[in-house]
């Protein structure tokens, strides 16, 4: 076990498959969630629901509900306590522009399923039966849900929302060159609305303390952003409430904003002064954020060789009467793809639902398969191999960013490697050419890409003269595998075994770190936890000098070498002193350091940031039944350095599983009538289960990048992007049908 | 949503039952609409039982009945009166170790194949796993994915789901 602080030095469990150090906990039912921690005299809350998309509430009659033996109160837009009111109050970490939600704020219904009442109770049971005894009465006005049939309400939004990028300035001239082009191909491609539906519903749980602080359990990416909402919501000094949450059941991006049932506890609690819980239902689980629709238009021309000479890609997404949510969903287009004439195009359309949210590598998920269908088709009508197609037009840079390079990309050798694996070269373009039994097989590409980034974050390490080190931040680990990787960060630094070290995540005591998200959390928190431990490193060795008859006299800290507990001297391993012998003698109680990890700014000036990936996926389709099964999927996946290949695997295992959900099955349903989600059940609402998922392959390629002193780019997206696309590729080889809007349930195939 | 009609009986009036969960017995005092899920979790804090859906749908909530695999959240408590269940909570006790603190093999091969990652589905995936290696149906790979799809695994862990329930079927776990 060697671990030197340069950087040459070698890993000895960054980079090797561990499991997940919360997996004893997982498996055995001790790891809690937010809507698990215990509280005396705990109460519940039960949400009441708006009937209507939008409209007025006209009268609420709440008599019955609270003559029910147990129940404590029912609050509405009636009776509920004073909170702030500004938007900036409102406005989380993450918020787009806008004008936040708030629950029970006034008589004014903009979504269906708005929370218009909460009954607490002193026992579950008891606030379920009695919410359904809230009468509410609505004077309803007809909601505008249909996306298409308000297309041409479409607007620019009047501000970009902070971190994403809207549509660069177009280049040369796309109509023009495409009129002139020699092979054409144009279409309109959707991705049906999608909600997140991790396993865990939101729920908050509010302790009141006997001192009067709060102690909160939130179901929240990241619980600096429930802080600061409830701070400035309710207006509480910082150290009166605390944020907890070890461990979330699934965000997706549903858990990066404060949910309304954190604000409906937290309202509770301070007007019955009792701790209060609230845990939404499933169906309510549909009542915010989703993965809103986006109508796309894609045209490409191109020579008789496949060099693209004009793409255009337009989209126009839903969002809320509130918020101007954005996503990046047309971007991509111009930086996978090198093209003199690009024009690109994004607007939002005002929908009567709740904001849209992010939702597993969001716009990526939508624009990418737009675009990488297209080239498919492109493909086909030039009669090139959809790899050699790609390869052709391959972006040697970003043309959305002045033709900055990349840091890094090694797509190339994604298509390489994954090709090989798959088997691609004996695959027969035509379609229809292969058939098994009474299933036609088909064999489809597609490129995935997701930015790679980094956030300000910061974090902790404390070695105590036992031998321990405690390292963290609070930020969340999602199921991403976030406190294994940084155990093994923080132990590979000092050069201590990994159960040594102890992680901790997911509380407001913890320095502050941003939400999970993104697939910035290793970069970010990887690094600030290894500054931290260099600092506190450096500490222990300017002790360890200063011993008496220290071995390391009058050696320079860049000699140090930490291994085994101890600290050596580089080339004179005799030399060495243990870490716990230091501590001891120096007579400390521990050694600990606060670090900040940012962002690299010379390097983002020079380079654009991303991770790419080549899927590969096999279909077999019954043309009698109309049914898809994806029976073979590889993923040749280039995100820099991987820190952890077991769970590193199954991050890309999950994207490519929700990527198959993506393109044969999500489908939030909206009846435009009444304004709602009517499928709002994970019955009728389909999610992959065990036997729709078959093999899936995955490929880490080396890539090397120096972005961060860890060389990670993030996984947590990079998975899911293009899986739909390598799909309905697959779908069209199969079978000659080119279906561009998803997901491809059987009526589109009979 | 709304009842129109009283219950016949009131809701919430207690009537006593007996249940061995985790090998323990116990006398509750539980009222008629009161589900098992609710019944571990709320009251006697064995959160590890999951709750999903509420409405049978997604398996979080799986829990083994006389060694079935049941879905408690459709279960209500009244009517497993004089049952054994075990929770996740009590898995490692059927182990071939029981009594050695050490894990239940399902367990063990859960962590070694990364079966999981928010883990929330977990305990349901893992009482389910154990119901089907009960019921001795399944034993190629496409009869264990039929026969647990009913636990969804939204962080996508199906494939390592099957190769860990494989790895204990062939006797193959650590």
């Amino acid at each position: 076990m060697t671990q030197t602080f340069s950087s040459t030095g070698r890993d000895t469990f960054v980079g090797t498959p561990r499991s997940r150090i919360d997996g004893p906990a997982k498996v055995t039912g001790l790891a809690k969630y937010a809507g698990e921690f215990a509280a005396p005299d705990l109460a519940y809350g039960y949400v009441v629901s708006s009937a209507i998309a939008k409209g007025r509430i006209t009268a609420i009659d709440s008599a019955e509900a609270e003559a029910v033996p147990g129940v404590l109160k029912v609050l509405t837009h009636e009776n509920r306590p004073r909170t702030a009111w500004r938007d900036k109050n409102f406005q989380d970490q993450v918020a787009p522009p806008g004008s936040p939600f708030r629950a029970l704020y006034d008589d004014l219904i903009v979504f269906s399923g708005q929370p218009v009442a909460l009954v607490v109770a002193a026992d579950f049971e008891t606030a379920r039966y009695a919410a359904s005894l809230v009468r509410v009465s609505y004077e309803a006005q007809e909601p505008g849900t249909d996306l298409r049939a308000l297309r041409g309400t479409a607007y620019d939004p009047p501000y970009n929302r902070e971190g994403i990028k809207p549509p660069p300035e177009p280049w040369g001239d796309a109509d023009t060159a495409f009129g002139s082009a020699a092979i054409r191909v144009q279409g309109e491609y959707s991705l049906a609305d999608e909600h997140h539906n991790p396993m865990e519903p939101h729920a908050s749980t509010v302790v009141v303390e006997e001192d009067g602080t709060y102690t909160v359990y939130d179901k929240i990416q990241g619980v600096s952003n429930s802080h600061q909402y409830l701070t400035n919501v309710f207006g509480l000094k910082p150290d009166q409430v605390r944020v907890l949450n070890p461990y979330l059941g699934g965000g997706f991006g549903s858990g990066l904003r404060p949910q309304y049932q954190l604000f409906l506890a937290m309202l509770a609690a301070q007007e019955l002064k009792r701790s209060v819980r609230v845990t939404l239902s499933r169906d309510q689980m549909w009542s915010f954020t989703y993965r809103s629709e986006a109508l796309q238009t894609i045209a490409l021309g191109a020579e008789p060789d496949g060099t693209l000479t004009a793409l255009r890609h337009d989209a126009v997404q839903g969002t809320s009467q509130y918020e101007d949510y954005q996503e990046v969903v047309v971007n991509w287009s111009g930086v996978l793809y090198r093209c003199d004439n690009v024009a690109l195009g994004y607007r939002l359309v005002k929908l009567d639902t709740p904001t849209p949210g992010d939702m597993r590598a969001p716009g990526a998920v939508t624009g990418v398969f737009a675009i990488e269908t297209a080239m498919d088709e492109l493909a086909y009508a030039a009669k090139l191999d959809p790899i050699a197609l790609r390869l052709k037009n391959y972006a040697e840079s970003d043309a959305t960013a002045e033709g900055k390079p990349f840091g890094s990309k090694e797509l190339r050798r994604c298509f390489e490697l994954g090709s090989e694996r798959f088997g691609w070269a004996k695959r027969n373009p035509e379609p229809r050419s292969t058939r098994e039994g009474r299933e036609l097989v088909g064999w489809g590409v597609a490129t995935g890409i997701w930015e790679s980034m980094m956030m300000q974050s910061s974090a902790i390490a404390t070695l105590t003269p036992d031998g321990r080190l405690t390292v963290g931040n609070s930020t969340g680990d999602i199921g991403t595998g976030t406190y294994t990787i940084l155990t093994q960060i923080a132990a590979d630094t000092l050069g201590l075994p990994m159960d040594a070290v102890t992680a901790k995540l997911g509380d407001t005591r913890l320095p502050e770190a941003p939400v999970a998200g993104g697939s910035w959390t290793a970069a970010s928190s990887g690094t600030a936890v290894m500054k931290a431990c260099r600092n506190v490193g450096a500490q222990v060795f300017k002790l360890a000098r200063a011993m008496e008859n220290s071995p390391l006299a009058n050696v320079d800290f860049d000699r140090a070498v930490f291994a085994d507990g101890r600290i050596a001297v580089a080339g004179d391993p005799g030399r060495s002193v243990s870490l716990v012998e230091v501590l001891q003698a120096a007579g400390v109680d521990k050694v600990e350091a606060v670090e900040q990890a940012g962002p690299d700014q010379d390097f983002n000036k020079k380079y654009e940031a991303y991770t790419h990936s080549a899927i590969f996926a096999e279909v077999k389709v019954d043309e009698e039944l109309g049914q898809v099964r994806v029976t073979r999927v590889v993923s040749a996946i280039a995100a820099g350095k991987v820190l952890n290949p077991k769970t590193a695997r199954s991050q890309i295992l999950g994207g490519v599983v929700m990527g198959i959900g993506s393109a044969l099955e999500e489908e939030s349903m909206l009846d435009h009538r009444i304004g709602r989600f009517m499928n709002h059940n994970l019955g009728e609402y389909h999610v992959p289960v065990n036997a729709d998922i078959y093999d899936i392959d995955v490929i880490f390629v080396d890539e090397e990048d120096k972005a961060n002193p860890l060389g990670v780019k993030g996984l947590g997206e990079i998975g899911i992007v293009g899986v739909a696309a390598a799909i309905t590729n697959a779908v069209f080889h199969a079978t000659g049908k080119r279906v561009r809007h998803l997901p491809i349930t059987p009526d589109k195939l009979l | 949503m709304r009842l129109e009609t009283q219950p016949p009986v009131a809701a919430d009036t207690p009537i006593g039952i007996t249940l061995t969960i985790n090998g323990q017995r116990r006398e509750l005092q539980v009222a008629p609409w009161t589900t098992l899920l609710d019944l571990l979790r709320e009251r006697l804090d064995l959160t590890g039982t999951k709750k999903g859906c509420d409405h049978g749908q997604c398996g979080a909530c799986t829990v083994l009945v006389n060694g079935t695999r049941v879905n408690s959240c459709l279960t209500l408590a009244v009517m497993k009166d004089g049952a054994e269940i075990t929770t996740v909570e009590g898995l490692a006790s059927l182990g071939d170790r029981a009594g050695s603190n050490a894990l239940h093999p399902i367990q063990e091969a859960f962590i070694e194949h990364d079966a999981f990652q928010c883990g929330y589905c977990t305990p349901g995936q893992l009482c389910s796993s154990v119901g089907l290696m009960n019921e001795g149906h399944a034993h190629t790979r496409d009869e264990i994915r039929e026969a647990m799809s009913g636990n969804i695994c939204r962080c996508g862990a199906y494939t390592n789901i099957v190769d860990a329930i494989e790895d204990v079927m062939q006797g193959g776990a650590r």
